[in-house]
């Protein structure tokens, strides 16, 4: 029976992937993702998850020995953060287009130099080409249940895709927050064992990972294409069937007091939470604004999204990672490239800010405001600004 | 009778699991090892290959030469790769979700896979204690990306990237001895094995094989294309190898050394340098010099041997 308790977010999500019943799960440690692996060799070790813990030696081993227990035809789970994210990015691509699905939660946090435990999206935003399907939690119970989401998922047989649950590190994983945990019996009702289409079996042996020469290679991207974007529908399929079976439905895309507003921040994550809060407290003193959220960020829901935005005059792309020298903030960049030729498209605002676990605070959400505000008003749209920055000529000092 | 096991080929197992229509260059000796290595394993077994000429060879889509389960990821992490599977297995053996029997898993790589790129991860892998075979293909340099040196290039052995060049002749270091570096982790088995010595090879990769725990094994293996030798002599080029030193065959169980085809008198290592035309550039004294260092090693490890004798 599910129970209500007090826990911490990454021992939550632990106890959720125990639930799952996963087989086997290679990882290393990095903050903030450590407690949910850690967590995880005491369940194994105490004899309550039956499953094969694997303590590698990197997080590129990580990885690689996920790929060989997942094509094993084993369920596998892992956890990663920022430079364990970065050590593994060669093999991410590698597992995608053997579409291994394998599930992993990464604790998003910034990328060195100067090296730095805390909060911001660059990992996750280097990671974008991988070819893996990406989520994003915003509390510790949309991080919960998304773990058995994220299995029945990457397990569909439609899909077949290793998959990415983000979120933010610290701010989600290291919070004590009273969390809804399904426990074994109601996840196998949703998340049935798994059976893979093709494993490693030495009665119908199968060559994995072979050379892709100039006359395939083309052919093997278009197929890895087709997988994430088909993957859509299967996803909203099994989140309204969770919705259906355990009251908390989620969708790709999602929007907050969005229907009369003038002015719409577009996040993801935790910060989303704070956000949702001080449009709260803004709203009374006369400020039209709202958000929408990704949920779904690989496969980017296009159709999804321009219905959220559709009619509102402002966006303010609130990004947490960019690319220096290039065409700013990631996020942005995608969110200009749906509506760019669309009618009556609404001015794109973009700041870039909560880097490095710089707090994401009202003050924040004001400056974007403001900036906003002018554009509402009939100003230009201003380039993308690097806010909260002390002493560059980017931010208010 | 001396050379009667390099001529008795047809008391081998017919069964290939590596097949013929590869890519591999005419005379390829780390094709025949790895040849080998799979007809001492059988059938019940899957391969987790480093990139690398045993993998390029192998499997150009949509054509394979494999006849078992077979899973190539990356250069250095086949190690890993294979651990992966073989924890995948005991879980859902475990579990009951497939049959329990016997499976080996091997992970394989070639030099730079193993001594340099991804020494990290076949150690990694040895020390954890996996149910598992690596073995590491030594053709003494990067063949599959054009004969680049790696930490297992012998001394003075002139590859693409330590050219018999005007002031420095070759690679100026000598090989590194990565069986050793597997006998420091403590694990059951390791050993060394030559495709001139069928018989030894293959008893070699069964023992390892059915041996509880990792097995390290490290495979001499000619590459006629890398070393400038005729197509025709990697089998006497291996026996070469073993006569002059330059490649002993030992193994070491459960920490005790015993040495197979031990040299009595050593070949002069002349007779295989000259053979190569990546040795081209010697000078008599350098040989010399490299012959007097292989007899101290090789009478290292005859000591090994006796102390683990003396150890019993
Ligand atoms: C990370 C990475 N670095 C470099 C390469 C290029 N590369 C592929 S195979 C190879 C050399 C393989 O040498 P070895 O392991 O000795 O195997 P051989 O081809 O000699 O059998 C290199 C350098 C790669 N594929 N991946
Ligand atoms: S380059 Fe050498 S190792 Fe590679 S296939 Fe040719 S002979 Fe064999
Ligand atoms: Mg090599």
């Amino acid at each position: 029976m599910a129970v209500r308790k007090g826990i911490e977010v990454s021992l939550a999500v632990a106890e959720a992937a125990a639930a799952c019943d996963v087989d086997c799960i290679a990882a290393y440690p990095i903050t903030p993702q450590t407690h949910i692996v850690e967590h995880l060799s005491e369940l194994v070790n105490d004899g309550e998850l039956d499953a094969e813990f694997i303590p590698v030696e990197s997080e590129h081993s990580a990885m690689s020995c996920c790929c060989g227990t997942a094509a094993a035809g084993a369920r596998t789970f892992t956890a990663t953060s920022s430079q364990g994210l970065a050590l593994m990015h060669e093999i991410l691509f590698i597992a995608a287009n053997l579409r291994l699905p394998i599930v992993m939660t990464v604790a998003n946090r910034a990328l060195s130099a100067p090296i730095n435990i805390w909060n911001d999206h660059s990992d996750i935003m280097t990671e974008r080409d991988a070819g893996w399907l990406q989520i994003f939690a915003e509390n510790g119970q949309e991080a919960t249940d998304m773990v058995p989401i994220c299995h029945r998922i990457a397990e569909d047989k439609r899909v077949l895709l290793p998959i990415m649950l983000n979120f933010d590190g610290f701010i989600v994983s290291h919070v004590v927050e009273p969390i809804i945990c399904l426990d074994k019996e109601e996840i196998a009702t949703f998340l049935p064992i798994y059976e893979p289409q093709q494993r490693l079996d030495i009665d119908h042996p199968i060559t994995m990972g072979p050379v892709g020469m100039p006359e395939v290679y083309t052919e093997a991207k278009m197929a890895h294409e087709a997988a994430v974007q088909n993957s859509y529908e299967p996803i909203c399929e099994i989140l309204e069937e969770f919705g259906k079976q355990f009251g908390r439905t989620y969708k790709p895309v999602e929007t907050y007091k969005t229907e009369d507003a003038d002015i719409v921040y577009i996040m993801m994550g935790a910060a989303a939470e704070t956000a949702m809060s001080w449009v709260d407290k803004v709203r009374d003193s006369g400020k039209k604004v709202g958000i929408v959220r990704f949920r779904l960020w690989r496969p980017l829901p296009v159709k999804a999204f321009k219905e959220a935005v559709k009619g509102f005059k402002v966006l303010c792309v609130v990004d947490r990672h960019f690319s220096p020298g290039g065409a700013g903030g990631p996020v942005a960049q995608e969110v200009k490239y749906m509506l760019y030729g669309e009618e009556n498209a609404p001015k794109v605002v973009e700041v870039v800010a909560g880097l490095g676990g710089r707090d994401l605070d009202y003050d924040a959400f004001e400056t974007m405001y403001d900036k906003c505000k002018k554009v509402l008003d009939g100003g230009e749209v201003p380039p993308f600004e690097l806010i909260q920055a002390r002493g560059g000529h980017y931010g208010k000092i | 009778m001396e050379k009667f096991n390099v001529f008795a080929s047809r008391l081998l197992p017919k069964e290939d699991y590596v097949c013929s229509g590869h890519r591999a260059c005419q005379g390829c000796a780390e094709a025949l090892a790895m040849r080998l290595v799979h007809k001492a394993l059988g059938r019940n077994t899957i391969a987790a290959s480093a990139t690398g000429c045993m993998e390029i060879i192998s499997s150009p889509y949509p054509e394979t030469a494999w006849n078992i389960p077979w899973l190539h990821v990356a250069f250095e992490n086949s190690a890993s790769v294979g651990s992966g599977i073989e924890s995948g297995l005991k879980a859902l053996m475990r579990k009951g979700r497939i049959p329990k029997r016997k499976i080996n898993v091997i992970a394989y790589g070639g030099d730079g896979a193993t001594a340099d790129i991804g020494l990290q991860w076949v150690s990694g892998a040895m020390e954890r204690g996996h149910n598992m075979l690596y073995v590491c293909y030594d053709n003494e340099a990067y063949m599959n990306t054009g004969i680049q040196r790696s930490s297992a290039t012998p001394l003075h052995a002139a590859t693409t990237t330590s050219p018999a060049g005007k002031t420095i002749g070759g690679q100026q270091t000598w090989k590194k001895n990565v069986p050793e570096i597997m006998v420091s982790h403590n694990i059951p088995y390791v050993a060394t094995i030559n495709p001139s010595y069928p018989f030894d090879f293959m008893r070699k990769v069964k023992k390892a094989a059915e041996i509880d725990g990792p097995a390290y094994l490290h495979a001499y293996s000619c590459c006629p294309t890398g070393w400038g030798s005729r197509p025709e002599l990697g089998i006497q080029l291996g026996r070469l190898a073993v006569e002059t030193g330059a490649f002993p065959l030992y193994e070491v169980e459960y920490g005790k050394y015993s040495v197979q085809e031990k040299v009595e008198e050593f070949r002069p290592l002349k007779d295989y340098v000259k053979l190569q035309r990546r040795f081209r550039h010697l000078t008599d004294e350098q040989i010399n010099a490299s012959q007097e260092r292989l007899k101290q090693e090789y009478a290292l490890l005859l000591k090994k041997e006796q102390m683990s004798k003396e150890g019993d």
